[in-house]
């Protein structure tokens, strides 16, 4: 049951993480790229923890928990950077 | 009991797996960079919410129990609003929208449109 | 007293996080978690220069579950719209919001409420802070939208807070 679910959701996430790539190389603003580059920081963390279920472990969960840290901070700095011309004033 | 977690798991997983596909269909579907912000800041957020309770419940399942999946999915709810927030300044700065916002009802601007009179921090042009 | 913990409830949001961070409820995590939940805020109390008044924290309780309850319908509404309604037919619309809350606090919580019930992100605040620009992604009714975040989440906030 849960190999399955397993299958699906890796399935269902990689193919999200493909879409946002694409909307990262074509997405006309600069606004549509940052927004992409965060769903895909996001799917990532999905991707990670799917991969800790996969062989039951929980080592993964730290790698995980940067990467949303990193993600968010980077994502503030490229909207900052987009708004103010700069990141820190 | 534990199949009973391993369903409520594999039920979980599948819930994330859908939400999160949702979420870049949306960013990919979606036609104007306004609306396009929607989907994947909620779609995907509740789409990891429901991955990481999944794997949560799955180790549950195993017997090693552990908690710490909520400090992720708790910094990832806190920290959505500020990036679609940031996003949406992005887009509100660089006027990508084809109908601007009204102004405010209680009157003055946006604080976004609002230029620093101070000389020291000059207005960025252009973009 | 209120020198040496300057923030009570972030002491105790410390003490848990490194709990979980270590991934362990024992003695030591506790004494050491206690250390630092002692130390942070005392050194970063020139960050937080007021605590913020919370007068009703049942009320809080009862917000966090009607928010919860509303992310989840909501995110399977959102789902709808995205999957079966082309873009023609979709109704984007700007929802300037005149706020009758004061504190930054509720006005934080406020924001990224909106944003978190899927429908709706909050975009920007007026210069004076008196009234919040939210973008709604199907809304042939702006109005309603403006009413139903007013009476369901605007005046909660405002009997927590203030």
């Amino acid at each position: 049951m849960i190999d399955i679910a397993l299958v699906f959701a890796f399935v269902t996430v990689g193919a999200a993480q493909v879409m946002a790539m694409i909307r990262l190389m074509r997405g006309p603003h600069i606004g549509d790229r940052i927004l992409a580059l965060d769903t895909m920081v996001i799917n990532a963390i999905a991707l990670i923890v799917l991969i800790g279920v996969q062989w039951g472990t929980q080592m993964y969960f730290e790698s995980g928990m940067i990467i949303a840290m990193l993600g968010f901070i980077s994502t503030v700095a490229l909207a900052r950077f987009v708004l103010r011309g700069d990141i820190i004033e | 009991m534990t199949e009973y977690l391993e369903i409520a798991a594999a039920i979980s997983l599948f819930i994330g797996g859908f939400f999160t596909l949702v979420g870049s269909i949306g960013l990919l579907k979606v036609d104007t960079p306004m609306s396009r912000l929607h989907a994947p800041t909620k779609a995907s957020t509740l789409g990891v919410g429901a991955l990481l309770l999944g794997s949560m419940l799955a180790a549950f399942a195993r017997g090693e129990g552990s908690l710490h999946q909520v400090l992720i999915l708790a910094f990832l709810f806190v920290t959505a609003p500020i990036t679609a927030n940031f996003i949406a300044k992005v887009h509100l700065h660089g006027r990508t929208s084809q109908k601007s916002p009204p102004p405010p009802p209680t009157g003055g601007q946006w604080a976004t449109y609002d230029t620093p009179q101070d000389e020291t921090r000059k207005p960025v042009e252009g973009n | 007293m209120t020198r040496l913990f300057p923030h009570p409830f972030l002491t105790l949001i410390l003490i848990v996080v490194w709990c979980l961070l270590s991934q362990a409820f024992t003695l030591g995590t506790v004494v050491f978690g206690t250390i630092l939940g002692i130390i942070l805020p005392f050194v970063t109390a020139a960050f937080w220069p007021d605590r913020p008044k919370i007068s009703n924290p049942f009320k809080l309780l009862v917000y966090i579950v009607i928010v919860v309850y509303d992310i989840i319908v909501a995110n399977v509404v959102v789902a709808a719209i995205i999957l079966f309604k082309s873009n023609a037919a979709r109704r984007p619309a700007w929802v300037p919001i005149p706020l009758e809350l004061k504190s930054p606090e509720a006005i934080t919580v406020l924001a990224g409420t909106i944003t978190l019930t899927p429908g709706t992100v909050s975009v920007d605040l007026s210069e004076d802070g008196r009234s919040l620009l939210v973008h709604a992604l199907d809304a042939p009714d702006p109005d309603g939208v403006r009413d139903d975040i007013k009476s369901r989440y605007e005046s909660r906030l405002k009997e927590i807070f203030e």
